[in-house]
């Protein structure tokens, strides 16, 4: 399979949206992980980066407002064989659908959920999003909001989440790894995809968005190798008390990543960590439980060999029967 | 001791009601299993409160169950009952009002102390005076202290034996219709079949009560006797509506040879088609009980992307969540079956009541040109075909179909006759046929404007669904004008296109002075007016909507054929409204109740009657 395979028709996004990215970094990851396009199904919700599955020659579907992880959940649950990416926007994810995503984490089913943070409403022209920052200036916050946002690794967390992983668009490498790796993982598996949107909030993560920003401001976590960072590696993260901090990467005390441990304490400071600290990229956290769909099965598997009634005519007769002559 | 007397009754009515908690519901159940195991005709209604559990002994917190049984066929659950079983004071004070004038009423007198009557608002302790009660027709029974002087040995805790007094209170009802015990005690020890002790305990009260009557005979009261006439043979089973639709859905699931998928979320009084579902999981049937209703129709969806037979079940405020998601499926052209369990409005309403007021919300409460076929379960064993049909509509045709039930026919119960499979039509989905694989486009059509279904997993018919809307021939999103156009006819005309069965008249069709019209669960009451009307000389006739979208073919035809029309419904005139719109220069007459309760039978008569002689 080629990234070519995958593709289809021509993306109406803005020049220069992170969109393009994502897109072309999604193809080369399903290309990578061979999956025939017969068995995946990507499904959006409602917004500029809702339109990505028309830009896909698998099937899917481009639904209404922030619905996707819901009907993402049902599309898995009837065929769990379907490789399921859902597609979301920070206002389609965490605001109006903000209730599918935490429930598609805490039921943990087996699907991609992918979230597309420009931290702004572009498909409506400029409003702030449960993502942007205190204080936003938009055009339906003209004096700055006043409301705080949502951190999405926390939320996913909060809901008990068992993968979350991050990359910024334009890092093509980055995106494919943790793609795959959300592929590879079983259960919910949340991929934050940092982006800009260069109409409405151009510059949002600038300080990530070139090679040499992420150079700097950036730290790659891969399971089981050192926390270092820097253009140089100069830069290691160690604990501090409950906290973290920056220490010389030839530090002994500089940590080891660890994104199979159960307790997601650490991969939350790991998750939030801003200016002055680098912000983490890569899979923070990836521990395995059981999924919903796998368990629904198991279950239908185990009450077919309990039950002695397996078809229509079978059921009628547990019933209390009488018969006129 | 007199002989006994046995007198022979056509039909009777029986109402049990007491204290939420005191069990009225089983052993109404079990009245009506008993009756209808020896050939009588039954019709349950059961009215409970929308408390769990208010305090004890008040008068919100009291529930009844009323079966009428008859050796013909039954329509209602009857009007007023010739029998009332009261376990309280509360119980007579707020169920008195429907017992027939002189109908036998039964107490226990040990729930009548001064603190129980002041619970139930009662002023003096000559509560039968207060209420215009005759004390002759009054079986006032220690009930109490029988049931704990029947279980004095038993070793059981004074709660446990106090849970027994409903079972005494059904043998008393056992003996006045001469039944035979034999069928209550197998549905007794089937039902504690893990607790024989308690089995023992109920079955001896039973048979307690049952002496009770036998030895005391009052003259208040003397056995009767239903017979059973008119006997279509066959194996039945007694079902609610609300199991009856959840056995439609795996029926079609079974027969169209697709998984059935349910996504829910609890809602009175729908929640039991998720219970019923949920148990089935042998069958192969999967359930979602979700984080709210938008989800339970959302998932449905998706699973109908993914080539299930998918099902959400609700409530009118469930619908009002659900409508974005129904408009997907119209848009997308995907099978979903909606199953609206209606109850009092607006808003939370009356959650435990019934009504037919979701009609117009169901039919047009979507944005947008939204057209959607609906059907009307017209009693609770209806629900059985009503549900298969709209399941069998949904694949075939490509489209979500609303099902209206109510709140009344979904929890009263009736004798259904086994289904036998093999004698259901065939459900047949317009799969995309492998042989277009080359030129198939997703909105390419059947012969008869339906969109043909191609699942995921089918190499070569990859393709991409949405809310946008998409050009008729290649699928892709559009916003050309032509096109728009185009789309909103094609998907008329598809729902258009759809074939129901013609409406039937009953009665006097030649003739009539009166045609008689409602739709879905009223069914029963309006067949009961026709008949009481049809005895009382008039020229009456019948007609009722079972498919309200699209209309009978025949249904203007029907309309004007007759002088007068009345539409009757529990609304405030919605069928009437549409039929209005549907039909040029249609002007019926309208009955419309909304006080969540059943019709009344001699209430349509009446008004009906009335009508007939209007000039």
């Amino acid at each position: 399979m080629e990234a070519k395979d995958y593709k289809k028709g021509q993306p109406r996004w803005c020049p220069g949206c992170g969109d393009h990215f994502f897109l072309a970094s999604l193809h080369k990851a399903m290309a990578e992980l061979g999956i025939a396009p017969k068995d995946i199904a990507v499904i959006s919700g409602i917004g500029c980066s809702s339109r990505l599955p028309h830009y896909m020659a698998t099937y899917g579907m481009n639904t209404i407002h922030g619905r996707a992880a819901a009907i993402a959940t049902g599309c898995k649950i009837a065929n769990p064989n379907l490789a399921v990416w859902q597609i979301s926007g920070d206002g389609d994810g965490l605001a109006i659908g903000g209730n599918h995503f935490i429930h598609a984490n805490r039921r943990n089913i087996n699907i991609n959920m992918i979230l597309l943070n420009n931290r702004i409403y572009g498909l409506t022209k400029g409003q702030y999003s449960p993502t942007s920052p205190r204080g936003f200036v938009s055009k339906s916050s003209p004096y700055g909001t006043v409301e705080d946002p949502f951190r999405p690794a926390e939320l996913c967390f909060g809901a008990r989440g068992h993968f979350f992983a991050r990359a910024v668009a334009t890092d093509a490498p980055g995106t494919v790894e943790i793609l795959k790796a959300a592929y590879n993982h079983k259960g919910s598996a949340v991929c934050e995809i940092l982006q800009n949107c260069v109409i409405f909030n151009n510059g949002t993560h600038d300080s990530v968005y070139s090679k040499e920003g992420r150079a700097k401001n950036a730290i790659y976590l891969r399971h089981g190798e050192k926390m270092i960072f820097g253009e140089n590696n100069e830069f290691g993260i160690a604990q501090d008390g409950f906290g973290l901090k920056i220490v010389s990467s030839d530090d002994p005390s500089v940590l080891v990543h660890d994104a199979h441990c159960a307790d997601n304490t650490l991969q939350l400071k790991l998750a939030e960590m801003e200016a002055p600290f680098p912000i983490a990229l890569g899979v923070i956290r990836d521990v395995e439980a059981p999924t919903y769909d796998d368990c629904i099965i198991s279950q239908i598997e185990e009450v077919k060999e309990q039950k002695k009634y397996h078809n229509f005519a079978e059921l009628l007769e547990t019933n209390d029967i009488w018969t006129v002559e | 001791m007199e002989p006994l007397e046995i007198t022979e009754k056509n039909d009777v009515v029986v109402r049990f009601s007491g204290d939420s908690g005191d069990g009225m519901q089983l052993v109404g159940n079990i009245f009506s299993t008993v009756s209808a195991t020896v050939g009588n005709s039954i019709s349950t209604f059961p009215d409970f409160p929308a408390d769990i559990r208010a305090p004890q002994g008040s008068l919100t917190g009291v529930s009844g169950f009323q079966v009428h049984i008859g050796s013909e066929q039954v329509f209602t659950p009857g009007d007023l009952c010739d029998v009332l079983v009261a376990m309280n004071a509360a119980a007579l004070k707020t169920q008195y009002r429907y017992a027939k004038s002189g109908a036998t009423i039964i107490i226990d007198t040990n729930a009548f102390s001064p603190a129980d009557l002041k619970k139930a608002e009662f002023q003096t302790d000559d509560y039968l005076g207060e209420m215009n009660i005759n004390p002759d027709h009054v079986v006032a029974c220690p009930l109490t202290q029988m049931v704990k002087d029947c279980l004095a040995d038993s070793g059981m805790d004074p709660k446990s034996i106090l849970k027994c007094r409903n079972m005494f209170a059904l043998g008393l009802v056992c003996w006045l219709f001469d039944r035979d015990l034999d069928i209550a005690y197998n549905y007794i020890k089937d039902k504690f079949a893990k607790k024989p002790d308690i089995a023992d305990a109920n079955i001896k009260v039973i048979q307690a009560g049952y002496n009770y009557g036998h030895n005391t005979h009052s003259s208040a009261v003397g056995v009767h006797r239903i017979e059973t006439k008119n006997k279509v043979p066959g194996r039945y089973m007694d079902i609610t509506g609300n199991k009856a639709t959840a056995y439609g859905l795996i029926a079609a699931a079974e027969k169209a040879g697709l998984k059935l998928y349910l996504g829910s979320y609890p809602i009175t009084p729908a929640t039991d088609i998720l219970h019923e579902l949920s148990k089935h999981k042998s069958l192969g049937v999967t359930t979602v009980q979700c984080e709210d209703e938008i989800a339970g129709c959302s998932s449905a969806l998706g699973a109908s992307f993914a080539g299930a037979l998918a099902v959400t079940s609700t409530s009118g405020p469930g619908i009002c969540l659900k409508s974005e998601a129904i408009n997907l499926a119209v848009i997308m052209e995907l099978p979903l079956v909606v199953i609206d369990v209606q109850r009092g409005g607006p808003a939370t309403g009356l959650p435990t009541k019934s009504e037919q007021t979701d009609l117009l919300q169901v039919l047009f409460g979507r944005n947008g040109e939204s057209p959607l076929p609906v059907i009307a379960a017209t009693s609770p064993t209806d629900c059985f075909d009503a549900a298969y049909q709209a399941c069998k509509i949904a694949l075939e045709h490509m489209t979500p179909v609303v099902l209206l039930t109510d709140g009344y026919i979904a929890n009263g119960s009736g004798a259904l006759k086994l289904p036998q499979l093999d004698q259901y039509p065939t459900i047949n989905p317009p799969y995309v046929p492998e042989q277009l694989k080359e030129t198939w486009t997703p909105y390419m059509r059947t012969n008869n404007g339906t969109r043909y279904w191609a699942i995921p997993g089918r190499e070569g018919f990859e393709h991409i669904l949405g809310g946008l809307e998409k050009d008729c021939n290649t699928g892709a999103i559009s916003t050309n004008p032509e096109n728009h156009d185009l789309m909103t006819r094609l998907r008329k005309q598809k729902i258009e296109n759809i074939d129901v069965p013609d409406l039937e008249v009953i009665g006097d069709k030649d003739d009539a002075d009166l045609l008689i019209v409602g739709f879905g669960g009223t069914y029963g009451h309006l067949r009961a007016v026709l008949e009481e009307l049809r005895n009382q000389g008039q020229k009456v006739a019948q007609a009722h909507f079972k498919y309200i979208s699209p209309l009978p073919k025949n249904t203007a035809d029907v309309m004007k054929r007759y002088k007068k029309v009345v539409v009757a419904e529990q609304n405030m005139g919605q069928l009437a409204s549409y039929l209005r719109m549907k039909i040029d220069g249609f002007v019926p007459y309208q009955y419309n109740l909304v006080n969540g309760q059943p019709f009344v039978v001699s209430e349509l008569a009446k008004s009906f009657s009335n009508m007939i002689n209007d000039n």
